[in-house]
């Protein structure tokens, strides 16, 4: 079964460092959106510093969103998501496979750039640390919530805007909890349950949404 | 062994066949004909869980497929119309990735040996994007030497292929029965399996929708 999940991973690395552009769009997108607030906003550190966290939360779920319509869609064109239902093993252990590699492909590279964006923010290096954590726990969740949705709209036409429309409320919690955690470490206050309440959210996410993305491709696949 | 029975099968409003029934036993080959749009691809992938089916039932082995789900899947083979190869990916890789997914660990001599035979020497390690279409047929199709599945489903798998092609297709079908496998396909070019009775099914429009005769 682990067998399974690591081969889907492998080679869903495999294809995105064959076509790198894919992933580097997404990075640079989050890059620039961040960088695009102080540059407007102008060098008021202190509403900087308020805004940080949620600006680069929310960077950081819509450039989630750009990612996911590729999560199924080029396998489904070419007949292989057809052939993996076919696989004698569980779909819902290939389906993590791919959620796990679509998150390192482009939510990881998004947790280690945020440091570097949030010093555009002057955050301290305390909410910096809990920033990074928070996204550790939290950008698997969009993730996976994701695939939900890009199952769900796979091949439909203009299934980009209906995939953010349907999955954007659903990451809501997943960004109250992660802006939550570093404004509560700038206010001084304990950031233990912000972020136990983004590690269940995972823990929850991890327990259902491959089995309910499975069942959402076989509905698609008809 | 395959039995199908009472199978009705419909695309939106539009009901393709009813009452369909038949078997396939280990050692033969079922060719499924019938004009464009008379529902070939659909029952086969109804064969694959693909599409559910109206009515009716479709058992393996004498345990109904939705049931054993997995267990069927490791037993069958589907080759559809895409070939379900990755244009990034070079042919070796493609066929050592499918062979993993349908649970088989193919070794790299094994998967070179494959492609060989399917006349793609020396193109091995070429990405699929720069092959020709037959060529990506090819590379699909060696699927076929390195799978020990039961029952081959294989839907058009001449398409796009040389006469060369062809005749090697015959000869892995020909070596498949004589294993006692199973094969039900369609085509719309001939293909002639040397020493074997070909079965065919036949999808006819009748009135409100179309039977299938099986001879």
């Amino acid at each position: 079964m682990f067998g399974l999940l690591l081969l889907v991973i492998r080679r869903d690395l495999m294809l995105a460092m064959r076509r790198r552009a894919d992933v580097l769009t997404t990075l640079i997108f989050f890059v620039m959106v961040v960088s695009l607030f102080p540059l407007g906003v102008g060098p008021e550190m202190d509403m900087l510093r308020k805004m940080a966290p949620g600006v680069l939360w929310v960077a950081a779920l819509l450039s989630s969103m750009l990612s996911l319509g590729r999560l199924f869609s080029a396998d489904h064109l070419d007949g292989t998501l057809e052939q993996m239902m076919l696989a004698p093993q569980s779909l819902s252990m290939l389906v993590l496979g791919k959620m796990a590699a679509h998150w390192m492909v482009s939510g990881l590279p998004l947790v280690l750039m945020a440091p570097v964006l949030g010093i555009q923010f002057d955050m301290s290096a305390e909410a910096l640390g809990i920033l990074i954590v928070g996204l550790l726990l939290g950008t698997p969740i969009l993730s996976m919530i994701g695939g939900i949705g890009a199952a769900l709209t796979l091949g439909l036409r203009g299934g980009g805007v209906l995939l953010s429309l349907l999955v954007l409320p659903l990451c809501i919690p997943v960004l109250i909890f992660g802006t939550g955690a570093v404004e509560a470490v700038s206010t001084g206050l304990s950031v233990a349950s912000h972020l136990s309440l983004l590690g269940a959210l995972l823990v929850l996410a991890l327990a259902f949404t491959p089995w309910v993305t499975a069942q959402a491709l076989r509905i698609s696949m008809e | 062994m395959l039995e199908v029975s009472n199978l009705a099968c419909s695309r939106g409003d539009h009901r393709l066949f009813t009452g369909l029934s038949f078997a396939l036993h280990p050692g033969q080959i079922m060719q499924v004909q019938g004009e464009n749009g008379s529902g070939k691809t659909s029952l086969l992938r109804t064969l694959c869980g693909f599409l559910m089916p109206d009515e009716g039932d479709i058992a393996w082995n004498g345990s109904s497929v939705s049931e054993l789900q997995e267990e069927y899947y490791a037993e069958m083979l589907y080759l559809g119309h895409l070939n379900a190869i990755k244009d990034e990916l070079s042919g070796l890789e493609n066929l050592r990735i499918s062979a993993g997914l349908s649970g088989i660990e193919l070794g790299e001599k094994e998967a070179i040996a494959a492609l060989r035979r399917m006349g793609l020497k020396g193109r091995e390690l070429l990405p699929t994007k720069v092959l020709s279409q037959g060529q990506r047929r090819r590379v699909a199709l060696a699927r076929l030497l390195v799978s020990d599945a039961k029952l081959w489903v294989l839907d058009e798998p001449l398409a796009a292929l040389d006469v060369a092609a062809v005749a090697l297709i015959e000869e892995l079908i020909a070596e498949h029965l004589a294993r006692q496998g199973m094969v039900i396909f369609t085509t719309h070019q001939p293909l002639q399996v040397a020493g074997m009775e070909m079965r065919t099914l036949t999808l006819t429009r009748a009135g409100s929708g179309s039977r299938g005769r099986s001879a």
